[in-house]
């Protein structure tokens, strides 16, 4: 049950961070994008082609830093690929959805994102094949904290725990203590009214994909640390990341970071009732109790 | 009526017909003249298209002929973000504020750029209300503090012409006639106003000249003092009373 709660800390890590993205980009664009996710799975395999690179190039980085496995040249990875990953972000709106966008079709864009979530996750596949892979092949040995209940916790799960929080509460700081943070937050609440003060849309847009795709890679790269680097764990995160920002309200950047922890924390313990084969349904239920509850989630505003 | 002592113009809409659909304006030929350092108002029923014409010269709506000049630099098709920056400040006429930011963080956003740290002081300084609610969410505001808020937005950007559409709705007859009393005052500041008031008798008392909109065309227009005692527009928008010149 502890590890459980344990183990649900942990998934929320990654799930706030994908769901604060997500809320994001559906504050400020105004659409469901389906594709969120896939690019936590394009953040986890950037990291995984610069990590084997860096530590390639530079050996001095590929040792680990015991008692993690995590090494130098990974946590490098992972800044370029928060970098890269909110390009590509960038790239896809400038593709796909900025066309979309700008002829008008809302119900437009949600298809569209099925459909880049279809091709990036077949793209994916079709370059690093369809197998699992790790950041290291060291087995990382998990700290017993008591065993009777038998609870452990492995030195990455805190690393991850603790940098999720501290990415968390730098974008929080962005948000409500600097004017492109207020910028941000002007444009999702009225757009014609930020652009009167100055604020140019967008280049907001391209800063909302740029942090969205960042968080993401980090996401990515903390699930791919706990668990494994697929091509398809954008399809296995979806639903927990769309149950994430709607528990916590649509737009509300400490509801998906709430939400996030929720859901995650209730996916795990739901496995001390449930066969394990049950718990995808978890976020699902969660987003049919919330929408039927309390539509705006626990942090939303209704609009308009 | 063109009056050779009548001081230069700022803003000058000429022949603007505008709307928000392709092929269906809501302006048709509206050309207006807005002097520095006065009081140019925009009167007329509601639909007239009086909103449309300060969306049109602030770039919100498309301007679809005629052209829109502000301090010789033609504006026309301005793109909306650009225009705090030829020194022109809006005050719409609903959703004038961010809701969900604060007091402060509405101000810092509308002062951004040089010396803002200055304006956002003198803006405090110059109502007390805002100082003291600062931290307060600008959703959780009264209405007539939402509109000081959005005036003082405005004036944070230290803009030289303002674009106000109905600055006192909603405001208790003694709290509109404030706003509009200090935005008489702005004119001595240096500052160009074009506004729109739908209480047509403040509006004769306090412009310098007032436009008639109606239907999305100019109707009459002339200085303020002149309209006062003017039996059409007594007629039509004063139930037949005409106003004692102030
Ligand atoms: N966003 C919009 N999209 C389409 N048509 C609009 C829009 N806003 C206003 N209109 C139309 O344009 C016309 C002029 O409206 P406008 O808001 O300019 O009038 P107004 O003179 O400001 O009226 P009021 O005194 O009610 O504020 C009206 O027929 C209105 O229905
Ligand atoms: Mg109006």
């Amino acid at each position: 049950m502890i590890q459980n709660l344990l183990d649900g800390v942990l998934t929320g890590s990654f799930l706030s961070l994908g769901a604060i993205g997500l809320t994001l980009v559906m504050h400020i664009l105004r659409f469901a994008n389906f594709s969120h996710a896939e690019l936590l799975s394009i953040g986890a395999y950037a990291a995984l082609v610069f990590d084997r690179l860096f530590e390639a190039l530079l050996p001095v980085f590929a040792a680990a830093f015991a008692p993690l496995t995590l090494t130098g040249a990974l946590v490098l990875a992972l800044l370029v690929s928060m970098v890269a990953t909110g390009a590509s972000a960038v790239l896809i709106d400038i593709l796909v959805f900025r066309r979309i966008r700008e002829n008008g079709r809302e119900l437009s864009m949600v298809f569209a994102s099925f459909g880049m979530a279809l091709v990036v996750r077949n793209l994916i596949g079709l370059v690093f094949g369809l197998h699992s892979q790790l950041y290291s092949p060291d087995i990382a040995f998990a700290t017993v904290l008591s065993f009777d209940p038998l609870i452990l916790v492995k030195p990455d799960q805190l690393f991850v725990f603790v940098a999720a929080l501290a990415i968390m509460a730098v974008l929080h700081l962005v948000l409500t203590r600097t004017t492109f943070g207020f910028a941000l937050r002007a444009v999702a609440e009225n757009p014609a009214l930020a652009q009167a003060n100055g604020v140019n849309l967008r280049a907001m847009i391209t800063a909302v994909w740029l942090i969205a795709g960042a968080l993401a890679a980090a996401a990515g790269v903390f699930y791919g640390l706990s668990h494994q680097i697929t091509p398809v764990m954008g399809r296995d995160l979806v639903l927990p990341i769309f149950a994430a920002t709607i528990v916590g309200g649509i737009g509300s950047v400490n509801g998906a970071l709430l939400g996030g922890f929720i859901v995650g924390i209730a996916t795990n313990l739901s496995l001390v009732i449930l066969p394990a084969g049950y718990t995808p349904a978890v976020p699902f239920l969660m987003i049919l109790a919330v929408l039927l509850v309390r539509p705006n989630g626990l942090f939303g505003e209704a609009r308009e | 009526m063109s009056d050779p002592t009548a001081p230069e113009a700022i803003l000058e809409a000429h022949g603007v017909t505008a709307g928000y659909v392709r092929d269906l304006p809501v302006l048709h030929d509206v050309s207006v003249r807005v002097a520095r350092q006065r009081v140019t108002v925009l009167i007329g029923p509601n639909g007239a298209g009086k909103s449309t014409l300060i969306k049109a010269v602030a770039g919100q709506v498309t301007v679809f002929a005629g052209t829109v000049t502000h301090e010789g630099t033609d504006l026309t098709r301005l793109r909306p973000d650009r225009l705090a920056a030829h020194g022109i400040a809006i005050v719409p006429q609903t959703d004038n504020v961010f809701r969900n930011l604060t007091v402060r963080q509405n101000l810092a956003l509308a002062s951004r750029g040089t010396g803002a740290a200055a304006r956002l002081a003198a803006v405090f300084d110059r109502s007390p209300v805002l100082a003291d609610k600062r931290h307060t969410k600008a959703g959780a505001l009264s209405g007539g503090q939402r509109q000081v808020l959005a005036v003082a937005m405005a004036l944070a950007k230290a803009p030289r012409l303002i674009l106000m559409d109905e600055p006192s709705a909603g405001l208790s007859p003694k709290a509109a006639a404030e706003v509009l009393a200090m935005v008489r005052r702005l004119t001595a500041e240096g500052v160009s106003i074009l506004l729109v008031e739908q209480n047509v008798k403040l509006a004769l008392q306090m412009a310098d000249h007032v436009y008639i909109l109606a239907e999305g065309r100019n109707q009459v227009d002339g200085p303020a003092a002149a309209l006062r005692g003017d039996r059409i527009v007594a007629d039509i928008y004063l139930g037949g009373k005409r106003i004692a010149a102030a």
